[in-house]
């Protein structure tokens, strides 16, 4: 009976003999507990409810994407030094601080929170933001579903979350493994939560994908053809047809496993008829095009970023859409080159190793590109132009290493070293990483109406470039020594200094990362000297620049018309000032409770499921499909903003001296639901 | 100390220099770059030859990264400004054509030693092959000698000068074997056999790890290459044989328990087809039934 | 007071892009059908993989019942016709013959989906269930996707009949109509594979 209430959880699963996680919780739940007080106190949970948490405005979602991203990249930072303090300890007869169930389970959840809970929403978030703007469109193609996307994504970082206090997470690796992720090796709820954190995660990319596919293709602002399109939004476009491709293989392979794990059927296992190799293929013809996933995006900022500051146009624009294109096209033939160790033979191997190579040359063109845009330009070194420069130099060290491992023959020597290790932070951190703060930088302008602040943001790249360089280069190293990967504890006094040097980098880093949360602290105090009300703060040339920051919730009152690829730049150049404005109602999605209320019950049905509590999981469930259903009952899912109602708002936005003096007060963000609030 | 001081300057001089420092003469300690064996010896050139000619355009790169950034940065109004410019034909080529020429070259490299290189490809020689069966197992190396019916733990001796023909499986979860002197790795898997050769040149002691997670006792899961002269096996062989430790059904039970950080055994070997009954999943010699609950309780001591 | 606008050529109308809200669902929901496509080959890739994974147990010549399975085949393409009887209805505004036309479908739905049942309880009560072996768990992932998303189709098909008895046959209601039928004929796509790679060349090897 109690059994069937409270399936397998008990209190015992919460690690009170842990005093490393039991501090963190605490300090965690008294952290969340202010914050929900504060916000309580100054009565503003209604607000968050009613202008952030139901909001389906594209903007708006995409900035709770990248702060659950940054919450995310807290977390999984401090993963990463907890590991590294204990590698740098850890040899001969001293053992560290952290047992092996502790250990193992942070660096399953470094990898996972990092990849899909930080770099996925993190570009997701800025693509929610820009890509409609940069397009001349109005919303999303799909703006409730883009809601729904994100609760789930959020809440199934909630859930990866809650397994550090309840349970446990998953010691089976990122890329959970079987048999160890089988139940027969694992039986814990770790690998539970790993794979419900990931599937219901998942399938709102998926969905994000969808979306974002279709407002690109079908909602650009008339004109603006294919090859007219900002690279940013041509990036953004094959990452979502990646996503398209590739996260429905990420479903089957954990609902298979998820199969094997709850009712016993043999896919994975070692007796039965399970193949353990299918696994493995199918995690990496999802996994490996999840790194271009990740990368193209940041590709597409560093684009951007590079014309933008060297106030010049992109070189080579053609060749780089190509360039997307082939990557994401190779990046479905590669994967096998994450285990040439297997022992297929030596013609697969060659065959995987030479595609993977393949994929050098349109990664190289980019960079050659970028390198000419910089080419007779007037650089301004602005911290996204640091990330940048920082980006290319450091890039090319991982690609060598890179296409290093994709040589079988070297790969042997060096699969799953530390080599491997620091070649795909190489590759994530410059590559995804730096791109997303590039961009963070770049459009947080536009998003707020004030710019950050730029000495502290340059101070945060230094350190993190050293950091990077100390924390990673140690480990090029030690793959050459042999030290495998993911160990606790060792015999071998040749690596400890080298494993201490990487601490002291990720010290640094630490810095940075400081620095970059004093950087927004001090950005926000000083807001109003950062102010820029032109709304183009960069003398930019893309649309997104030509709307008033923040730009108010239907982007644009009226509709550009496109003729040329640096849309904005052009029509700056020919100064053209319309003088009187017509404007139209325009209609607006409403606001819509059901996706909070959708990723609750999501939430609730991961949780359940980890924990087998059959009655809640079929309850939440049957909540969910009575939401679809109940949403498709709704006959007012618009709400319209009549003529009047626009030219209010863009007088007020536009014309000098009104939009200081309501935003003093408040975020500026705000006064904007403040002019559409008395809307019925 | 001269310990600390290499790793901070090779980490502020980036790879590339201190990988040039370390082909030369370096310690023992630089595995991969150190090879005892002519698999080895052959990775490590492979390895090199593939850095060297990708540096051919990486160094250029980076030089040409830092230059135009100094060179066109806004506060130098001596420098060109061409903001409209964005396409040349002849730059286009060369950008698309350099990177290819060095993959083609690489890609022919790629073929050519995947080839000579596979794990499955027998070492030529004059001596007869050695064979040694490798388990994976929670979590140590089992290696049986079945020409020579004795078997080991965490312990590899091999004759040197004389080609190594592994077959590997695993008992429990996947895990990776590697000598990174003596050669590249292969993974062992249950219900699957797969195949490595290698050979150490000359007689020594090289470290051997596993390289693939496989759960707690993981880190532990090293052990010693001995490689000796022919006579000097022959005589390890009769010690074993001689030694009292016999690897029979009770003791094999007792093995398959998970256990972490095991000292070296030494066994004679009462199951002559106990490799090919690992990788049957032959059930009879199992203990524990499929269904039996988790081994991770069962070591907490 | 007119506003200090950016230097933007406007186009001629803003609502250019509102209008065609029936034809945006239907592309977004064909990319939907598309990555739904991307999951069945996995599972039937997963399929071909495992499928001579017997284990000792039986083999898909011991279990399928072709001329059972063939019955439920019909079902399943029968609705498909219904289901583009009551477009047709739809499209000449024919309420009663759409809503004959998905209640045709449903009971067709619903007697696929009861057969299939009845064939997995068959299985399960030999013994044969998806923990025997590889093959079987292929097979009864394979199989039980597919059923999983028809009754999904059927659930949404009588929220639909609901629909239209309520309110009649309103625009949204037609764009969600069209979605459902291409949902449905692509399951009926996919369960043509289903039939022929796991039933046919079941029993053949």
């Amino acid at each position: 009976m109690e059994e069937l209430i409270f399936g397998r959880l008990t209190l015992r699963e919460i690690p009170y003999d842990n005093p490393i996680i039991m501090a963190t919780l605490g300090g965690s739940t008294m952290l969340l507990l202010c914050i929900a007080f504060l916000i309580w106190y100054h009565g503003k949970w209604s607000y968050l409810w009613k202008e952030w948490f139901t909001s389906v405005d594209h903007k708006r979602i995409g900035i709770m994407y990248v702060v659950l991203a940054l919450v995310m990249l807290l977390r999984g930072f401090a993963d990463a030094l907890l590991m590294r303090t204990q590698q740098a300890l850890a040899e001969g007869s001293a053992q560290g601080y952290l047992p092996p169930d502790h250990y193992n389970q942070i660096f399953s959840a470094h990898g996972t929170i990092m990849i899909i809970f930080v770099a996925m929403p993190f570009f997701i978030g800025l693509m929610n933001i820009i890509v409609p703007l940069q397009i001349g469109a109005r919303d999303v193609a799909y703006p409730f579903l883009n809601s729904v996307s994100f609760w789930l994504t959020a809440s199934s970082a909630a859930l990866v979350m809650l397994s550090l206090g309840l349970g446990n997470f998953s010691h089976a690796g990122w890329s959970g493994y079987p048999p160890l992720s089988e139940k027969y090796y694992s039986p814990g709820p770790g690998v539970d939560y790993w794979i419900w954190g990931l599937q219901l995660g998942g399938v709102g990319t998926l969905m994000t994908g969808i979306n974002f596919f279709v407002t690109i293709l079908r909602l650009r602002a008339p004109g603006m053809t294919l090859m007219k399109m900002p690279i940013f939004s041509w990036t953004i476009l094959v990452t979502n047809v990646l996503i398209m491709l590739a996260f429905p293989v990420l479903t089957v392979v954990l609902a298979l496993l998820a199969l094997d794990r709850y009712t016993g059927m043999h896919f994975f296992t070692n007796h039965g008829g399970g193949n353990l190799m299918m696994f493995t293929n199918l995690f990496w013809i999802w996994g490996h095009p999840e790194v271009y996933i990740v990368i193209l995006p940041a590709f597409g900022i560093y684009s951007e970023v590079a014309a933008t500051f060297s106030k010049k146009r992109l070189f080579g624009y053609t060749s780089m859409v190509y360039a997307s294109v082939a990557i994401a096209t190779l990046s479905f033939m590669v994967w096998l080159h994450h285990f040439f160790t297997m022992g297929a033979g030596a013609n697969v191997n060659a065959f995987f190793g030479i595609a993977t190579m393949v994929i050098a040359i349109p990664t190289g063109v980019k960079i050659f590109n970028w390198l000419f845009t910089f080419y007779r330009g007037r650089i301004e070194f602005t911290t996204p132009v640091l990330w940048t420069l920082g980006f290319i130099v450091t890039f090319c060290i991982g690609g060598m290493t890179g296409v290093l491992l994709a040589v079988p023959g070297a790969d042997f020597e060096l699969h799953n070293s530390e080599f491997l290790i620091a070649h795909f932070h190489n590759m994530l951190i410059p590559g995804a990483l730096f791109g997303y703060f590039a961009g963070y930088a770049y459009w947080f302008p536009k998003v707020f109406g004030f710019k950050l602040d730029e000495t502290w943001g340059k101070r945060a790249f230094w350190l993190w470039i050293v950091g990077f360089y100390l924390a990673f280069m140690p480990l090029y190293a030690l793959g050459f020594m042999g030290m495998p990967r993911r160990l606790i504890h060792y015999d071998n006094s040749h690596w400890q200094p080298y494993l201490v040097v990487a601490l002291s980098g990720t010290l640094i880093i630490f810095g940075g990362i400081l620095c970059q949360i004093l950087q927004l602290t001090l950005s926000i105090r000083n807001r109003a000297r950062l102010r820029d009300e032109t709304g183009d703060p960069w003398d930019g040339r893309t649309l997104e620049w030509s709307t008033p920051s923040p730009p108010p919730a239907y982007n644009f009152a009226r509709i550009p018309q496109i003729h040329t690829r640096d849309a904005f730049h052009s029509m700056k150049k020919q100064a053209r000032r319309t003088e009187e404005v017509d404007y139209e109602a325009i209609l607006l999605p409403r606001s819509s409770s059901l996706g909070p209320i959708m990723g609750g019950l999501t939430f609730v049905l991961g949780f359940s499921l980890v924990w087998y509590l059959w009655w809640s999981a079929i309850l939440a469930l049957a909540g969910l499909i009575g939401c679809v259903i109940a949403r498709s009952w709704d006959e007012h899912t618009e709400e319209e903003l009549s003529a009047q109602e626009v030219r209010a708002i863009e007088t007020a936005l536009r014309h000098p001296g009104a939009s200081v003096s309501f935003a003093e007060k408040s975020p500026p963000i705000q006064n904007l639901t403040f002019e559409r609030s008395p809307l019925p | 100390m001269k310990k600390w001081i290499i790793p901070w300057m090779g980490a502020l001089l980036l790879c590339p220099s201190w990988l040039w420092a370390c082909t030369g003469n370096c310690g023992d300690q630089w595995a991969v770059l150190t090879p005892r064996g002519t698999i080895a010896g052959q990775e490590k050139t492979l390895i090199l030859t593939a850095l060297g000619l990708m540096l051919l355009v990486v160094v250029p790169v980076i030089l040409m990264t830092f230059l135009f950034a100094w060179k066109y940065r806004a506060s130098n109004p001596r420098a060109d400004y061409d903001p409209d410019w964005d396409h040349s034909p002849l730059i286009e080529w060369v950008v698309w054509t350099i990177p290819t020429l060095i993959v083609a070259v690489l890609g022919y490299l790629v073929w050519t030693s995947s080839h000579t290189l596979s794990p499955y490809r027998p070492i030529a020689s004059s001596q007869p092959q050695f064979e040694v069966q490798v388990v994976a197992m929670d979590w140590k190396w089992l290696f049986i000698y079945p020409e020579w019916h004795i078997a080991t733990v965490n312990r590899l001796v091999i004759p040197a000068g004389v080609p190594i023909h592994f077959s590997l499986t695993s008992d429990a979860v996947m895990s990776s074997f590697f000598i990174p002197q003596l050669g590249g790795q292969i993974y062992a898997m249950a219900g699957m056999k797969t195949h490595l050769h290698l050979i150490a040149d000359r007689p020594g002691v090289f470290q051997g790890y596993n390289t693939q997670f496989s759960g707690q006792g993981f880190s532990g899961m090293t052990f010693e290459t001995v490689a000796t002269s022919g006579e000097a096996f022959r005589q390890w062989v009769h010690q074993v044989e001689t030694g009292g430790q016999v690897l029979d059904r009770a003791t094999f039970a007792i093995l398959e328990k998970p256990s972490i950080n095991e000292a070296p055994r030494l066994y004679s070997l009462a199951l002559p087809d106990l490799f090919d009954s690992i990788l049957s999943k032959d059930t009879t010699l199992r203990t524990m039934t499929s269904h039996s609950p988790a081994p991770m309780t069962a070591i907490e001591d | 007071m007119t506003p200090a606008h950016p230097p933007l050529e406007l186009a001629n109308t803003g609502r250019e892009q509102d209008h065609d809200s029936v034809g945006l669902a239907t592309f977004g929901f064909w990319l939907y059908l598309m990555t739904d496509c991307v999951l069945f080959a996995a599972l039937f890739a997963t399929y071909a993989v495992l499928h001579q994974n017997f284990a000792g147990g039986p083999t898909g010549k011991d279990l399928f019942d072709i001329p059972y399975v063939f019955v439920e085949t019909l079902c399943l393409l029968l609705s498909s016709t219904s289901v583009g009887l009551a477009l047709l209805a739809m499209q000449r505004l024919d309420r009663t013959r759409l809503l004959y036309g998905l209640g045709l479908t449903v009971l067709l739905g619903v007697g696929f989906i009861g057969m299939e049942l009845h064939e997995f309880f068959r299985l399960l009560s030999a013994g044969n269930g998806p923990q025997r072996s590889g093959f079987l768990s292929a097979f009864f992932t394979l199989v039980g996707t597919h059923g999983l998303h028809v009754t999904v189709g059927l659930i949404w098909m009588i929220n639909m009949i609901l629909q239209i008895g309520r309110r009649g046959i309103t625009l949204p209601i037609r764009s969600r109509l069209i979605r459902l039928s291409l949902f449905w004929h692509f399951l009926d796509l996919i369960w043509i594979g289903v039939f022929t790679l796991v039933y046919l060349m079941g029993v053949r090897s």
